[in-house]
């Protein structure tokens, strides 16, 4: 066992020597691997955590909210709905919701208001996400006017600011006393904007949304396990623009490293015959070669993993954000909570580190099981 | 550690060593942030909000899960969806559901 380690340590120092002989070449083989590494972990790791933290986040989500549809459009919900699913059996909560969307032309930014349903909010008065507080510099005590889609201008107080932890879920939240919202977007008395409801037994969540179908057929209702299944799949990580955009560096990485490891040069050739001439056996040289390829790949593996942890849980992904935001001026600014799935670091591992690992090995053996002269002269 | 493989192997060690060390980062992160988290999902229940703040620039992006199929083509017969963020979402799989049955079995008119 020894006798093999301190062979295999001569081989390593063989390909180490060899490495730093072409060290331009090999560092920029490295720096160019690591950064693959780097970007493919980075949207891995921050599209596992995201998805897990909104699942985790929507786990109280209302079990059923039903929408009033017409022609294909979200409309409100008139007076007496409410009512009517009160009465049917199995419904054991019902609340009409009230929010609604608001465009910031100062900031051209969009702000969710809303009603809240666990606190009372005086009239005049409104407490908003923290998005808001950043990027309109609000704080406690100021106060700030909105124009109304009626053209008139309503000025309120800001009392609160919600808390920078919930940032994901409220950012952009302006909440506000039912009567301030109503008069603000003009909603009638008695209409909604939709109705949350539970259910009983949670079994029969799926007969209630069949009921509500039945009994108001111009209503959506939407399930809570339908909300979760949507955020579980929403941030898959093969899916979205950003993939699809690295799969042409993941190709040119392929290219450069297929081309790197699989055309021997003149010179690794003369070397393959020289070493096979002073009495290497093929199999020396194939290990010699597999230690170059496992550990160039190896390190560009554990480095660029290490550098897209520190990236998406340390530096809060701040070098794709601007890809996710969009056009959105108001974003939420939070720190994930570190999930790491081990099948996934497996996956990324497999993928990078094998394929460049075998890329090196088949021309090896074929120049390797050649005749020592025949490789020189080629 | 004069020997190249030394160096070789024991920055390979230093570097696995790192890689380690984020799992425990990792842990460490997680039992900060429970607390937070429990209260983060607090407020979402008590507030009865049913999507987080993604992607604010459109209606259907802001709340993907209560947005109809129809809303990011909403401007005008045939036009095209034109928020950069709709691109990052798939529709929600609850509307395909629904929406592709219907396809399916509703008759052609005349």
């Amino acid at each position: 066992m020894n006798r093999w380690i301190e062979k295999q340590r001569h081989l390593i120092d063989f390909t180490a020597s060899s490495l730093a002989r072409r060290k331009g070449k090999s560092l920029g083989l490295l720096v160019v691997y690591t950064l693959l590494v780097f970007v493919l972990a980075s949207v891995s790791l921050y599209t596992h955590a995201l998805r897990n933290e909104a699942t985790r986040v929507l786990a109280g989500t209302p079990e059923i909210v039903l929408q009033r549809l017409i022609a294909g459009r979200h409309d409100l919900v008139p007076p007496g709905y409410v009512e009517k699913i009160g009465r049917m059996r199995g419904v054991q909560k019902i609340e009409g919701r009230l929010w609604g969307y608001y465009y910031d032309s100062v900031l051209k930014a969009n702000y969710t208001f809303m009603v809240p349903a666990d606190r009372n909010i005086a009239e005049g008065e409104i407490t908003v996400g923290p998005a808001l507080e950043r990027s309109r510099g609000l704080a406690a005590g100021n106060g700030i006017s909105f124009r109304a889609y009626s053209g008139e201008l309503h000025t309120f107080i800001v009392t609160g600011v919600l808390a920078h932890e919930s940032e994901l879920v409220s950012a952009d939240l302006v909440l506000m006393s039912e009567a301030d919202f109503r008069r603000f977007f003009a909603y009638p008395e008695g209409h909604y904007t939709d109705i949350a409801l539970w259910v009983a037994n949670p079994q029969e969540v799926r007969n209630v949304g069949r009921k509500l179908i039945d009994a108001l057929p111009d209503s959506r209702p939407i399930l809570r396990e339908e909300v979760l299944r949507t955020y579980a799949s929403v941030f898959d990580w093969r899916e979205g623009m950003m993939l699809a955009l690295l799969s042409a560096a993941i190709l040119a990485f392929g290219i450069f490293a297929w081309e790197k490891a699989a055309g021997l040069s003149a010179e690794e050739k003369r070397e393959i015959g020289i070493l096979k001439a002073i009495g290497w056996e093929t199999g020396d040289v194939i290990a010699m070669k597999f230690w170059e390829g496992f550990l160039v790949s190896l390190l560009a593996f554990l480095l660029g993993y290490v550098a897209a942890y520190v990236h998406v849980f340390h530096f809060e992904f701040a070098l794709f954000a601007p890809v996710l935001q969009g056009w959105a001026v108001l974003y939420p600014s939070f720190a994930l909570t570190p999930r790491i799935d081990g099948v996934q670091v497996a996956t990324l591992f497999v993928f990078t580190v094998l394929p460049y690992t075998a890329a090196t090995l088949v021309p090896i053996w074929r120049a390797a099981t050649t005749d020592p002269d025949t490789v020189m002269r080629s | 550690m004069s020997r190249p493989s030394d160096r070789v192997l024991g920055f390979t060690l230093l570097a696995a060593a790192l890689f380690a060390a984020t799992f425990v980062d990792a842990a460490l992160r997680r039992g900060t942030h429970e607390a937070a988290l429990q209260r983060t999902a607090r407020l979402a229940e008590d507030l009865r909000l049913s999507d987080p703040v993604l992607f604010t620039e459109a209606r259907y992006t802001r709340h993907p899960t209560q947005a109809d199929l129809h809303s990011a083509f909403q401007d005008h017969p045939v036009a095209f969806e034109h928020f950069p963020s709709g691109s990052l979402l798939p529709p929600p799989a609850l509307l395909l559901d629904r929406h592709e049955p219907l396809d399916r079995e509703a008759a052609p008119s005349d």
